[in-house]
């Protein structure tokens, strides 16, 4: 979807700001937040990509101007809502009131630090050899999906050289939206600066994306 | 101290007026506190298991992990060979990787090159090799102009490449995450991986900075 979080290439947020001797939380809240994030995303009811998706919906007013911990809150409270797991009010009041809905698995404490090495592959047995190789000329499709997906607006209907395979991957657009994994082979594609943003762009510089099989055709010859 | 003076002033003012507080976390520290006390009450999650996993982020993973890997690459040409090969068994090797973190790709910088990453679209990064990632790195700054003036964004942080300098943005798009290798600064032959590792910045391994030039920024 073309929501605000689609921030490449926007202008007027002016400069970056590093804060020095920036602590890993900055408030206790935004830990809670985080563990909060984890454990429920273990617990199997949605996929990272539904995760994603949540937030990127989010009204873009709301968006750019919420802190990213925020934006993980209102997040995960339209996951927990939208798959009957608490109601609105119960999470305006913190009480618990309708029974709980079963989940796949709870996140034990003794089991985080096993879950967490071990991590979530997204890569899967490939049934078939990759369509581009290296060095390969291709065109990113021209899409406006309004759901979601990890092709940005600014390398869209672009030329650019296949760079590496990474491998067979779940295909975000299909499982944020409940459609399966749907694997397709993932690509680092580069794009010259001029490419993207004209002929004024610094060519010195270029930019080099993740893009799954679908997002791109071969280029004219 | 006068920086005290200040803050015991601004509390006894907090004190005194208690419903004109308006710190903007409230909100979302209490919003928080509900979405946990119901997500535990119904049994989804473990409450020591939040505690752990706070834990785990707050004082154990982090980027003086990602500098080890650097220094174990400055110093052993065959691990450093692996590394570039195959980001995700080199790491593993020393303990390192899982969630965040499950396929991770390491990028050289070298005398004419020079790497920088970057999530336009949410904040992907290498949790198991640097940790959380800092309020820029996920703040819309720096995802709108990485991709379009990253030596804009390296002025940001002092930093200034020679113009013939190639630069590589990295658009963390996949569950595929990258880590800089940045290079080994000169004069540092005689140091040892430790005192190597504490050359290495987190920017210096996202690409906005330079080892051995920030280390006051890090950790």
């Amino acid at each position: 979807m073309n929501g605000a979080h689609d921030l490449g290439g926007q202008h007027g947020f002016g400069p970056v700001q590093p804060e020095p001797a920036e602590p890993v939380f900055h408030a206790a809240w935004e830990g809670r937040m985080l563990a909060l994030n984890v454990a429920m995303g273990a617990t199997g009811t949605w996929s990272i990509d539904a995760s994603r998706h949540a937030r990127e919906s989010l009204p873009p007013a709301v968006y750019l101007t919420s802190s990213y911990y925020r934006i993980w809150r209102l997040g995960l409270e339209r996951l927990v809502i939208d798959h009957g797991l608490a109601s609105a009010e119960e999470l305006a009041t913190g009480v618990a009131v309708d029974p709980p809905r079963p989940v796949a698995r709870t996140l034990a404490a003794d089991r985080v630090d096993a879950v967490l090495a071990a991590g979530f592959p997204y890569d899967r047995p490939a049934p078939a050899p990759a369509q581009f190789q290296v060095g390969q000329a291709v065109l990113t499709r021209v899409m406006h999906p309004v759901t979601h997906t990890r092709l940005p607006r600014y390398a869209r209907g672009k030329p650019g050289v296949v760079e590496r395979v990474h491998g067979y991957h779940v295909f975000p657009d299909s499982h944020a939206h409940g459609g399966g994994e749907a694997p397709q082979w993932l690509y680092s594609v580069r794009f010259a600066a001029p490419e993207l943003w004209g002929q004024d762009a610094d060519p010195t510089v270029s930019v080099r994306i993740d893009l799954w099989e679908s997002y791109l055709v071969a280029a004219p010859q | 101290m006068p920086h005290d003076h200040h803050h015991d002033h601004d509390h006894h003012h907090d004190h005194d007026h208690p419903h004109h507080h308006t710190s903007v976390s409230d909100p979302d520290a209490s919003r928080v506190a509900a979405l946990e006390a119901v997500l535990v009450a119904k049994g989804y999650v473990d409450p020591a298991a939040l505690d752990r996993i706070v834990e785990m982020y707050a004082t154990e993973v982090g980027p003086h992990i990602g500098a080890a890997v650097v220094a174990r690459a400055w110093t052993d040409p065959a691990f450093r060979a692996r590394l570039l090969a195959d980001g995700t068994a080199a790491i593993q090797e020393l303990g390192y990787g899982g969630r965040a973190g499950e396929h991770l790709v390491v990028v050289e910088n070298t005398p004419d090159t020079h790497n920088m990453i970057v999530c336009t679209l949410c904040s992907c990064y290498p949790w198991p090799v640097l940790g959380l990632p800092p309020v820029w790195y996920k703040s819309a700054p720096y995802r709108s102009r990485a991709v379009m003036d990253p030596r804009g964004v390296l002025a940001d942080f002092g930093v200034t490449l020679p113009a013939e300098t190639e630069i590589r943005v990295w658009d963390s798009t996949a569950e595929v995450r990258y880590l800089v290798l940045p290079e080994r600064p000169a004069g540092t032959e005689g140091l040892d991986e430790a005192a190597l590792a504490a050359l290495v910045s987190r920017e210096a391994m996202i690409g906005t900075g330079l080892a051995g030039t920030n280390p006051a920024s890090q950790r």
